[in-house]
């Protein structure tokens, strides 16, 4: 494939190389398409969905389809919000999200993306699985209640750590995340705070115990600017997760 | 158990395995045999032996519905639970169990020896209501079997010495066309496609115009062309033959009974995959359920291997060697996609690939894999003998062959019906004995609901396509709680991969339970279209896209069904405040008005 390949995106002319994704070429262009499981750092995984998009008029993840010349991308339509929109209530109604009282309130990827696509409620019956708190760790507190099983911390401590501290285990609706550990607890696992697995956290599970609320509510990444102004750029500049730094 | 008894256990299933991590699900299945369940400690020692992180093998053990991480019981009863198990009474029956245990459904019991609970489809719904002991498989229970299934428990009788007549399981099949008539002498197939060559043999599919038996319809020419064509991957350069008898779609029952009676002919069409595509190695990949026919087909291969069928020098010939090997599955539905059925064969949680690559160029362990079905490969065998022309006369111009029919439900004569393609409903119908017919299910919760306005449909790809299953409802059943059992079963079977299943599947059942408890609305009805939408849309693989058809089916064609039961046409609390209460009231041993909220607290209601 020559150099000067392009796909339309809602109109828009968009050059790719060849073998890049639609959400690659999309990010490199500076366009925003909805996401939460994708990371420019890791391996793409195509399971949160919220990227669905209607590449020549089927419904396609844009972060695991190659880009192809000529072929028609359609994003930022009504029909495609209001489904990402319902698929963020359910990412809502599956766990226990107050986001009042979470640390990461601004710099959520959930909660910013809820604003962005105008999601006003979670609308359906709340699930409220019971999801106990892992507080073994001396540097990092695990808050299950908010995982939305993005497998981001799986792919980071496997490709990056070397580690494997993390994995998913139950089917459906009581699909989990798990720590590699007979116990079941952080503790009893290598994980350290410099794990490039605890900066990727894209909602409020990993934490950092005693240090909490640095920069105010308000002041944050996404208070500043919406989610869909801020387009990452894969980690040719920083090292990955500057996600976390950003704030 | 003790850290050492369980390593004396577990050492022998290891080396049997080769410590290979690509066994871990047989090795898993093995370990939880010989330790009853896996307990913590034995997943540790597994992940060592295999050299895989922890966390992965507690991953795959929970994934699958037949690994328990918690004990369950020495004998563990697993009621089937397809709607014609229903329609043949199971759940009176399940209760009855229940009751005569002393024992809550789903719990073990308090002295370890039983649990009893609720299973998909376990594909005898010709022969229900049907339940598995210990994954053995038991048909046509009736109160009395379940009188005496209990006393067995009880006097804790090893399943060995239970009476071999529960366990039989029967053909019954009704109707013979072009598969079934046929009597191929085993390695007939096979010697015929090594006479005629791989190119001659790829030409015969060709011109058969065989489409994939397991639903999709694919044609497998293009399947087994692409794979013989694909560069290999990485060295050693390998292909392989899979053959999906994951049969989980509730209602099918036909490989099954091609397994059954008919072994020869499918390890004859694996092994003329095999030479066709240059493939050495064929893979079965057998449903848990299926897991009592194991010995007669490995019984089978070794006869085959015996008699040059299988092994180096196939058929004298020593250029050529084909071998096959069987994998378990352990209960999950969603590896009856081809490549989520890949991930299992390879030891990890049954989630489906994303597509490209295919399976044809990437597939078992990153090499050209052709997938196909039991019956697909039992046609393209009887192929191999007839030739392409032969298959291509019978059926539909765009639906060459016959097709195996799994029916059950309310007709006169349940079993397998060989048409050829292009047969009407109607007519099945007629044959099966199916007198006041109001709906058929064809191919399962996945396929479609007919109407009887709609009976003079055929059969075929282009017009009414089908895995098999064909599952008639008497005017007198209820189509509303037919979708709720199918709601249901894809709530249980999600594999949880991606967002709008995952939570969908589940959205969508409490949504139909809560029409089923009087307090639908036209909203509850509205908010399923909705869903369906998006999980047509948006879901990773054909289970979540097809999840709500049956909803969206009945809910076109038998509205009333639904709307009998709304509460109101607007809008109704999911919530109720008197329900809330009852684990409060379970937790005090309390059922006084007093206890109550609302109409039940003035004594109008009771508890349900």
């Amino acid at each position: 494939m020559s150099d000067d390949s392009s796909m339309l995106l809602d109109g828009l002319p968009v050059a790719f190389a060849d073998g890049q994704t639609i959400m690659e070429a999309a990010m490199a262009a500076g366009i925003f398409i909805p996401h939460l499981c994708h990371h420019p750092d890791f391996k793409p995984q195509g399971s949160c969905k919220l990227c669905t998009v209607k590449a020549n008029g089927r419904y396609v993840s844009a972060c695991t389809l190659p880009a192809k010349d000529g072929m028609e991308v359609e994003n930022n339509s009504p029909d495609l919000n209001d489904k990402r929109r319902t698929m963020l209530q359910m990412l809502f109604v599956e766990g226990n999200h107050f986001c009042p009282s979470c640390e990461k309130s601004g710099n959520c990827m959930l909660q910013a993306l809820a604003y962005e696509l105008e999601m006003l409620s979670p609308h359906f019956p709340e699930f409220y699985p019971d999801r106990p708190v892992d507080a073994s760790h001396p540097e990092v507190l695990l808050e299950f209640n908010r995982c939305i099983l993005c497998e981001l911390c799986v792919r980071a401590s496997r490709d990056v750590d070397g580690k494997n501290i993390f994995a998913l285990s139950g089917r459906g609706i009581t699909k989990h995340l798990i720590v590699n550990a007979e116990s079941g607890r952080l503790a009893d696992t290598d994980f350290s705070l410099a794990d490039q697995a605890a900066h990727v956290c894209p909602v409020g599970v990993i934490l950092e115990k005693r240090h909490g609320f640095a920069v105010p509510i308000g002041s944050r990444r996404y208070d500043v600017e919406p989610i869909g102004m801020q387009v990452e750029r894969p980690a040719t500049a920083g090292t990955p997760g500057t996600r976390d730094e950003q704030a | 158990m003790d850290a050492g008894r369980i390593e004396a256990l577990l050492l022998p299933i290891l080396d049997a395995r080769r410590r290979d991590p690509g066994e871990l699900v047989q090795i898993l299945r093995e370990a939880q045999e010989a330790l009853g369940y896996l307990p913590a400690a034995a997943l540790t020692l597994i992940a060592r032996a295999v050299g895989v992180p922890r966390a992965r093998v507690e991953g795959v053990a929970g994934f699958y519905s037949f690994l328990h991480l918690a004990p369950v019981g020495r004998y563990r009863v697993l009621f089937s639970d397809n709607i014609t198990d229903r329609m043949l009474g199971s759940g009176d029956l399940l209760d009855r169990l229940c009751n005569k245990l002393w024992i809550e459904r789903g719990k073990l019991s308090e002295d370890g020896l039983v649990s009893v609970d609720t299973t998909s489809c376990t594909g005898m719904c010709d022969q229900g209501p049907a339940l598995l002991v210990n994954g053995r498989a038991m048909t046509r229970m009736s109160a009395e079997r379940i009188d005496r299934l209990c006393e067995l428990i009880r006097a804790q009788v090893p399943l060995a010495e239970w009476p071999s007549e529960y366990f039989v399981v029967t053909d019954n099949v009704r109707r013979r066309d072009a598969v079934l008539a046929t009597e191929s002498p085993a390695g007939e197939a096979l010697r015929a496609a090594i006479a005629r060559g791989p190119e001659a043999m790829l030409a015969e599919m060709k011109v058969s115009n065989l489409r994939g038996r397991g639903g999709a319809g694919f044609t497998t020419y293009i399947k087994w062309e692409s794979a013989r064509r694909a560069t290999c991957r990485h060295a050693p350069p390998a292909r392989y033959v899979v053959c999906n008898a994951d049969e989980g779609e509730p209602g099918t029952f036909k490989d099954r009974v091609l397994l059954t009676s008919h072994a020869d002919l499918v390890f004859d069409g694996m092994s003329v995959a095999g030479v066709t595509i240059g493939a050495e190695k064929g893979l079965l990949y057998l449903r848990g359920e299926y897991a009592y026919l194991l010995p007669a087909l490995q019984e089978n291969l070794e006869r085959r291997r015996r008699n040059g069928l299988l092994g180096p020098a196939l058929c004298g010939r020593a250029d050529l060697a084909f071998d096959i090997d069987i994998h378990l599955g352990a209960g999950a539905y969603v590896c009856g996609e081809e490549t989520a059925l890949l991930e299992s064969l390879e030891g990890k949680r049954g989630v489906p690939r994303i597509r490209p690559p295919f399976p044809v160029h990437a597939g078992y362990r990153g090499q050209p894999t052709v997938v196909n079905n039991v019956e697909t490969l039992c046609k393209a065998a009887l192929i191999a003998v007839r030739g392409g022309a032969w298959f291509a006369g019978l059926g539909t111009k765009q639906s060459t062959g016959t097709k195996l029919l799994s029916i059950s439900g309310d007709v006169e004569s349940p079993g397998i019906y060989e048409y050829p393609f292009g047969v009407a409903v109607s007519q099945v119908l007629n044959d099966c004995g199916a007198g006041n017919a109001q709906a058929v299910q064809v191919s399962g919760p996945s396929g479609s609901c007919l109407a009887m306005h709609e009976f003079s449909r055929r059969i075929a790809f282009e017009d009414v396509p089908t895995a098999g299953a064909f599952m008639v409802f008497g005017a007198h059943r209820d189509m509303f709680e037919v979708a709720r059992n199918f709601a249901h079963f894809f709530a249980h079977e999600s594999c949880g991969f991606c967002t709008p299943c995952r939570v969908g599947t589940s959205l969508v059942a409490n949504c139909m339970d809560k029409i089923a408890n009087g307090r639908g609305s036209q909203y509850d009805i509205s908010e399923i279209f909705k869903i369906h939408r998006l999980l047509h849309a948006a879901s990773h693989c054909g289970l979540g896209q097809t999840a709500c058809n049956p909803l969206f089916d009945t809910l076109n064609k038998f509205r009333p069904a639904y709307e009998r039961r709304l509460r109101s046409l607007d809008f109704a609390p999911a919530f109720d405040l008197d329900q809330a209460l009852a684990s409060a009231r379970q937790m005090t041993g309390r059922d006084d008005p007093a206890a109550h909220f609302g109409f039940a607290a003035r004594g109008v209601g009771g508890e349900s």
